[in-house]
Formats: C-alpha cells, sequence, structure tokens
C-alpha cells in the first residue's frame, strides 16, 4: 500500500513541475486522472509515449513537430516569401492560434545575451540568413519581445539581412510577455500594422 | 494634492506594526538615536520607484529576527483617495498593489513623486559624481517618471555592452545592437536632465526663498557628451578598442556630473562652508518642489531626514515657512521637539522610541 502511494506521490511531484501548475492543482489532477482511468489516464499515457518516441525540432524552422519538417515548413502553400522570426516554439502557436499569418517562421530558441552568454551561434541566426537566401524570402517579420535582449536580437538579425526587408510587429511584444499571453485580435492588429525596424 | 492620509508599517526594519493616521500638514518624528525615525521616511520613500532612500536591498527591509517579510501600506490623497501597497515575502522581490490591483513601480511613480534629503547627502558636493547624477536622476524622475525606464534600458545595454568589452569579443554587429538602444535610451536621458537643470534654474530665479541659488551644470568627464544619438554612435564605434582596453564603456550619459555653482558667491559648491553645502541642497529641493507644483498641480513628498542639522536657526525657521507656502507633506526628524519649535501648530508631532529593538510611535500633538 506504501509503495502504491509513493507512485502517486511521484506523479504528483512531476505534474507540479509543469509550468502553471503548484503542488495543489497537481494533486487535483492527478486525483482527477485516477478517476477517469480509462477514458482520459489511459489516452494520455499512450499520447505521451507516442510523443516521447516522435516529436523532434523541425531541422529548419526549429518548430516541433514528428519528423524533420513540420507542417508548416512542408506546406507549399506557405512559401509566400514572407518569414516570421520569433524567440520561442510557444510564439510561433500563437501566432497559429491567430490564424492571420500565412507565410513560414524561424525559431530563435532565445534571444541575444551576452550577461547570460547567448550569443548568435546559440540562436540559429547563421540558419536564419541561410534561409533568407535560400528561400527566396522578400520580408522577415521580427516578433520579438520588447525587452532589451529582444531589441538587441532584432537589431543584429535585420544588421545580417542588408538586402531584405525588415519589419517588426507594431507594437513589440509586451516587455517579459511572450506572444503567448496575447489575445488573436492583437496578434493580428500587430501583424496588420507592421513597421520597418 | 499629494498627501498620505494613513501609513502603516509591518514587521518593516524596527517596526514590528505602526499606524499613523495623519493630514496634510508637515510631520516632525522626534527621539533619540536608533528609535526607528529614518526607518519611517524608508518606508514612505518605497512609494515612489527605486531602493529607497537608503538604496536598500528588499531583504534588508524584513524586521530581524523574524525575517517573515514586511509590507507598508498608505493611503494616500493623489487627486483623490488610492491604497497604495508594496511588499516582499522572504527571497521575492518587491510587488506593489494599488487599488486592490497590481501595479509596476513605474505606475507609483507616476502617482507619487517623493523627493529626500538625507545626511548622507551632506557631502553630496564634495564625494564623486555617482551621488550627483543620483541626485539629479530623482529629480528628473519626478518631473518625467519615465526617465526610470530609460535609465533601465540604457544600464542594462550598457552592462551587456561591457559583458562583450571584458570578454574580448569582436562581433561589431553584437556592439551596434545594445549601442542602438543605448543611444536612444541615453538621448532620453540626456534631454530629460537638462529638461530638469532648466526647470530648476527658473524655479530657482522666480522664487522668494532664503535659500541660496545653485547654477547647475553638467558635464562629462575628459570630453564633451555626444549630443544626438548619431554622434553618440559614432562615439562608442570610434572607441570600442579603448573601451575594451578598459573592460567598461568610457563615453555616455551614465558618466555624467552635476557640477552646482553657489551663485551669489561664484564658487563651486564643493568649496562652500557645510552649512552652504546643505543650504545648497535645500534650496534645490525647494525649486524642484516648486516646479512640480506649477506643473503638475502639486507639490510632492518630501522626505527631509535630520533636516535641521547645519542649518542655524534662521535658515531652520526659514526652511519651515517655504515648506507650508508650498503646501508639501514633508516628513522630517530630529533627535528633540526643540527643532521643531519654529512650526508651531502647522506640524504634526510625533515621539519616536525604542523597547527591546521594536520602535513605538505616539503622536505627540
Ligand atoms: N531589518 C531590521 N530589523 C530590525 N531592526 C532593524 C532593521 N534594520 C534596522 N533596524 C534597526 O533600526 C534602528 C535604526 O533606525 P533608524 O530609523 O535609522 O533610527 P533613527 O531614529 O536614528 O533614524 C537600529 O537600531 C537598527 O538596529
Ligand atoms: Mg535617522
Ligand atoms: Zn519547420
Amino acid at each position: 500500500m506504501a509503495d502504491d502511494t509513493n507512485d502517486v506521490e511521484a506523479l504528483i511531484d512531476l505534474m507540479a513541475r509543469l509550468p502553471g501548475l503548484g503542488p495543489r492543482s497537481a494533486r487535483r489532477a492527478v486525483l482527477h486522472l485516477i478517476k477517469k482511468r480509462g477514458q482520459l489516464l489511459g489516452p494520455l499515457t499512450d499520447a505521451m509515449a507516442k510523443v516521447r518516441a516522435t516529436a523532434r525540432e523541425c531541422l529548419t524552422c526549429g518548430n516541433i513537430g514528428t519528423s524533420d519538417k513540420c507542417a508548416i515548413c512542408a506546406s507549399p502553400k506557405r512559401a509566400t516569401g514572407e518569414l516570421c522570426v520569433v524567440e520561442d516554439v510557444s510564439d510561433l502557436w500563437a501566432m497559429e492560434r491567430a490564424a492571420v499569418f500565412k507565410g513560414r517562421y524561424h525559431v530563435l530558441g532565445g534571444t541575444l545575451s551576452a550577461l547570460d552568454a547567448v550569443g548568435p551561434e546559440d540562436l540559429r541566426i547563421p540558419q536564419l540568413v541561410n534561409r533568407v537566401e535560400e528561400e527566396s524570402i522578400t520580408e522577415v517579420i521580427l516578433a520579438l519581445p520588447a525587452t532589451v535582449d529582444g531589441q538587441t536580437t532584432a537589431h543584429y538579425i535585420a544588421d545580417h539581412l542588408p538586402g531584405t526587408a525588415v519589419t517588426s510587429l507594431a507594437q513589440g511584444v509586451p516587455v517579459g510577455g511572450e506572444l503567448d499571453y496575447l489575445d488573436d485580435g492583437t496578434i493580428t492588429a500587430a501583424l496588420r500594422a507592421r513597421k520597418a525596424f | 494634492m499629494l498627501a498620505i492620509k494613513h501609513l502603516t508599517l509591518s514587521h518593516f526594519r524596527s517596526h514590528r506594526v505602526t499606524r499613523l493616521d495623519v493630514d496634510a500638514r508637515p510631520l516632525a518624528f522626534f527621539g533619540p538615536n536608533g528609535a526607528g525615525k529614518t526607518n519611517v521616511l524608508e518606508a514612505v520613500s518605497l512609494l515612489s520607484p527605486g531602493r529607497g532612500l537608503r538604496r536598500a536591498t528588499v531583504d534588508e527591509f524584513a524586521r530581524q529576527p523574524e525575517g517573515l517579510g514586511w509590507k507598508v501600506k498608505a493611503e494616500v490623497d493623489a487627486g483623490g483617495a488610492h491604497e497604495v501597497e508594496t511588499w516582499a515575502d522572504p527571497g521575492s522581490a518587491r510587488a506593489v498593489r494599488v487599488d486592490g490591483k497590481a501595479a509596476s513601480q513605474v505606475d507609483l511613480g507616476r502617482m507619487i513623486r517623493v523627493l529626500w534629503l538625507i545626511p548622507a547627502m551632506d557631502r553630496l558636493w564634495i564625494e564623486g559624481a555617482e551621488g550627483r547624477r543620483r541626485f539629479l536622476d530623482r529629480m528628473t524622475l519626478s518631473f518625467d517618471p519615465g526617465h526610470a525606464e530609460q535609465a533601465l534600458t540604457y544600464e542594462k545595454a550598457m552592462r551587456d555592452r561591457n559583458r562583450l568589452l571584458k570578454d574580448q569579443v569582436g562581433d561589431p554587429s553584437w556592439y551596434r545592437a545594445l549601442e542602438a538602444q543605448m543611444a536612444r535610451a541615453g538621448m532620453a536621458m540626456t534631454r530629460a536632465r537638462a529638461a530638469t537643470v532648466v526647470a530648476l534654474a527658473e524655479a530657482q530665479a522666480g522664487a522668494e526663498t532664503a535659500f541660496p541659488t545653485a547654477d547647475l551644470s553638467i558635464t562629462h568627464p575628459d570630453v564633451e557628451l555626444p549630443g544626438s544619438e548619431e554622434d553618440l554612435l559614432r562615439a562608442w564605434e570610434d572607441t570600442r578598442r579603448r573601451d575594451i582596453a578598459a573592460g567598461r564603456t568610457l563615453i555616455g550619459p551614465h558618466r555624467v556630473d552635476m557640477e552646482a555653482v553657489y551663485a551669489a558667491k561664484g564658487v563651486p559648491a564643493r568649496a562652500a562652508s557645510t552649512g552652504e553645502q546643505k543650504a545648497l541642497l535645500v534650496s534645490l529641493i525647494l525649486a524642484n518642489g516648486r516646479a512640480l507644483a506649477a506643473r503638475v498641480g502639486a507639490p510632492p513628498l518630501l522626505l527631509l531626514d535630520e533636516v535641521a542639522a547645519h542649518l542655524d536657526a534662521g535658515r531652520q525657521a526659514a526652511l519651515y515657512d517655504e515648506i507650508c507656502a508650498l503646501g508639501a507633506q514633508a516628513w522630517m526628524t530630529g533627535t528633540g521637539p526643540e527643532l521643531f519649535a519654529a512650526l508651531g501648530d502647522r506640524a504634526q508631532r510625533f515621539e519616536v522610541t525604542e523597547d527591546g529593538g521594536t520602535s513605538i510611535v505616539t503622536a505627540a500633538g
């Protein structure tokens, strides 16, 4: 009996490490899963096992998918010549939720920070410069945070793309906030009103 | 109108729970050394952005030995009644709430303007540039609450640039990216500081005051501070090699000094007597208060710690008269009640004593 409780406790501890969950909500979630063993816990463990086996970064853009090329990079419809640069996969997903942007993405995986020892090579910036040439990109849209690090990254990228139109989202992404926290309408408005960087 | 109506200090430094109900008149706190008078003023200083008048870290405010975290709560009349709370739990950053809603420190700056004079500033004119620059920035912030954000942006970008310099990174593009932000924020800072010096000069010139006029100017070591974004960018590009050797940024708004001349005598402030130096500071604080009252319709809160020190009886009386004329809620401290006798019933008095490490504040008429 004691061992069973330990298994459950271990699951609660793991769940509590998820973003947005604390010990209390983790306990509630686990209890709920156990009660719905058939409808929820079973499918969930299957789904997690699958994702564990198949999830990977798109080699081109950094999106998370299940093959080396994500659905967006694989779709010819998305080859509009527009490339949207974001800090994180969650920003890409937020843009996709708003469903206004028809082009492709490039996920940097962070922002430049000398103090945190994050340099251009750590951020897929060389890959970005290559893509702009190879995919005949006509406009690079920067959707980076309005923090110092975010804007340093924006300047750095613009500096490396002298022949390409570089724009940025209208109000920038709010300080400390990711695109993820913006509602779809705000993202749409920010994209429509983008301006030359 | 800007005045605190109620103030509660909870587990703040030597105060366990101190509650003050006050009106808009100046306040005088008296009592022996170490009783907890400055701590009250420090609590009030946290109703504005930053680390308070001692530039302490959040953990230092927490009452020891409990170390439970601390809270300062105020009901403020700031063009309408507002409730402001600021606090920190152990190990956490300082949080702010206005009227029950989470707020930022910049929000505070837009709502409550606070200026202070503390004994550590008695040597302001003779010590290093940093203290004078900080004083200038505090006055600038009172006119332009956005100054804090520009200064933070500049500071952050410069620390990153300094890191690149120390690591001897060569990538010019990375430098340019940081310098672009430093230039924009730096010019905003420079303009705001210059506007402050102009506003203070006007407020001093137009006033009937017993305090001497300080002619202010902003200077930069070795070279003149570049006066536009383009000039700043060029200066930083030109000096990168030298900056790498120094391991830091040698030119920029972070290095300016505020120089003062005792106008009536034509001598630099640092050459004036101790009392005269203090009088120049008081003059600037009062001028700042008058300029703000004219602009935003209300004088700032003034925190004047041990303000009577170094001022002769005539200047003390003049200071009180001018504070009352300005209509500022001044929070003042001194060791004994006699220091505030000239205020008569124009001020509220509190005696501060200490019992076993806990401050006790009692209304003294
Ligand atoms: N975090 C703290 N917890 C408890 N006491 C503190 C704390 N910080 C400072 N003190 C005490 O506060 C007293 C100083 O209070 P202060 O307001 O500066 O005195 P004064 O009345 O002379 O202005 C000192 O006795 C000091 O030990
Ligand atoms: Mg004191
Ligand atoms: Zn992809």
